[in-house]
């Protein structure tokens, strides 16, 4: 897998059991293209998506898992907690199309190039992203 | 005078829901329709948004498996499996093996009991009022072994980081087992009785069908995907827990429409008996149920950990951070109803507007596992 991601310069890791591929923001659609592409891994279901507050940055988490080759990988990508943005996935996985719009909901990630992010799951003029750890979870008066 | 007037097709816009009656829960969409034909829909979801995920940062371990009950309603216990296995597997804790056996015997039988509800439900989506009498009193069954075990019939809160709240009550075995007969008996008639029947295969032979590649494309998962023809069940792929133990069969579908979905559905019914069956002989008749040195609060070490199982809808995951307290940092969770719903717009387009609650049922969402 290195052969093929050497171009993105990434970060290699192990997690428990997953490896942990940790690329540059703006590097994060080619890399999922070229994983999903490549014969070698063909990384074409795309699991989960999520967003971690970790207060000063933002962490995207992709989980991919590949129907031919039974294999798994965790794509991660820190975003500044000032202004959160990535470039969509939508064209390499359709899927992607919901998780990224919870994900710009209730963190306010910004994903670039997403052909529709609105609001999905909050009710219309609902105001703050409530994933935020900055967004109390208990004493929030609703009415 | 004009002698023939041309007429303008004209596209109107129809809004189905939130008080829909077979929209199984508060689910809205707007179809977009030229004469019966569907042009666009766009689901609206979130009537049922209750923020689990934000509300588990705030609670501690053991009270965050009660929230995981109520998110999808019809599978309780492969909920709870999935929340208490992320955080065995970041503490690293081996599950004694009664537990394990107890956990196999009740996801599964709580399969059945979750395709049984989808069962009767398309049945009545498709116009056939019977289905659902004969569905619901197999269900019945399921659902008294359930609160002989836990005390309840829903929200049972039964499984704990390490193993089981306490021992299943003597007699566990034989209860089981002197259930299986009428259920397989019952499934078998539930088959007879609507598989192949005309009308209900002229409402869904062909409608609402997707390939193989698109439903991976979308992110499917479950019966959804299977039916499609993708053989992907995580009990076999990916086993987990005690599944690598037992012999089934994953049943696949062809043409990946709402009878292939159905019948993926009945025929899993069967393989997950099997399996209660296969659980029953090799379970041990005593053995402790919980792991050895588990405190009341668990405090997962710090780190990550993301876990999936085989949900009745399909994939579900939680991908679970901890910072080492007895709060966990943040919890996500991976809804397969979530996916599925996200595919309707593609398997609407083009059908007529009575398919639509045709397909929807076909789905077999729980607006509680897509809203979370």
């Amino acid at each position: 897998m290195s052969e093929v991601l050497d171009s993105f310069h990434p970060n290699l890791s192990a997690a428990l059991d997953e490896v942990v591929v940790t690329v540059e923001p703006a590097q994060v659609q080619r890399t999922c293209q070229t994983l999903r592409d490549d014969p070698r891994l063909k990384f074409d279901f795309l699991r989960c998506l999520s967003v971690v507050d970790y207060n000063d940055s933002l962490q995207v988490v992709y989980h991919l898992w590949s129907m031919e080759k039974r294999q798994k990988v965790v794509v991660k990508a820190d975003l500044p907690a000032s202004n959160p943005t990535v470039p969509t996935v939508v064209p390499v996985w359709r899927g992607a199309d919901w998780f990224e719009r919870e994900a710009a909901e209730l963190f306010g990630v910004t994903f670039e190039g997403h052909p529709n992010l609105k609001p999905l799951l909050l009710w219309e003029g609902f105001e703050g992203h409530p994933g935020l750890k900055s967004f109390p979870v208990h004493d929030y008066q609703e009415w | 005078m004009e002698t023939a007037r041309r007429l303008e097709p004209v596209e109107i816009n129809v809004n189905m829901g939130p008080q829909h009656p077979s929209t199984h829960g508060v689910f809205r969409m707007v179809l977009w329709v030229d004469g019966e034909r569907i042009v666009q829909v766009e689901p609206y979801i979130g009537y049922l948004h209750r923020g689990t995920e934000k509300l588990c940062e705030g609670e501690l371990y053991p009270q965050i498996i009660t929230l995981f009950d109520r998110l999808d309603y019809l599978a309780n216990f492969n909920n709870e499996l999935c929340f208490c296995m992320a955080a065995e597997k970041l503490m690293g804790l081996e599950v004694p093996e009664r537990a394990q056996y107890v956990r196999v015997v009740l996801c599964e039988l709580n399969r059945v009991a979750s395709h049984l509800m989808f069962y009767g439900a398309l049945g009545l989506d498709a116009g056939a009022m019977t289905p659902v009498m004969y569905a619901f009193r197999e269900r019945e069954h399921i659902q008294r072994a359930f609160e002989a075990v836990s005390g309840a019939r829903m929200m049972h809160n039964y499984f704990r980081i390490g193993g089981l709240k306490e021992d299943v009550p003597a007699g566990f075995k034989e209860m089981v087992r002197d259930l299986l007969p009428g259920l397989e008996q019952g499934i078998s008639e539930c088959d007879r009785l609507l598989s192949l029947n005309e009308a209900f295969l002229a409402r869904t032979r062909g409608v609402g069908a997707i390939s193989a590649q698109e439903a991976v494309e979308y992110a499917l998962s479950g019966p959804m995907l299977r039916a499609a023809g993708v053989p992907y069940d995580l009990r076999a792929v990916e086993p987990y827990s005690l599944y690598d133990r037992f012999d089934f069969d994953i049943p696949v579908g062809t043409q990946g429409d709402c009878w292939d979905r159905y019948m993926v559905r009945v025929e899993e019914m069967r393989q997950s008996l099997r399996i209660v069956r296969q659980a029953l002989e090799q379970m041990p008749d005593e053995g402790p149920v919980m792991a050895a040195g588990v405190r009341r609060m668990p405090r997962p070490p710090k780190g990550e950990s993301y876990m999936r199982t085989e949900n009745p809808r399909g994939e579900f995951g939680v991908y679970l951070v901890s910072d080492g307290s007895e709060r966990p940092y943040r919890v996500k969770i991976r809804a397969p109803s979530f996916a599925s719903v996200q595919a309707l717009p593609r398997l609407l387009r083009d059908c007529y507007v009575a398919d639509c609650v045709v397909v929807l049922g076909s789905l077999d969402i729980v607006l509680g596992d897509v809203d979370r």
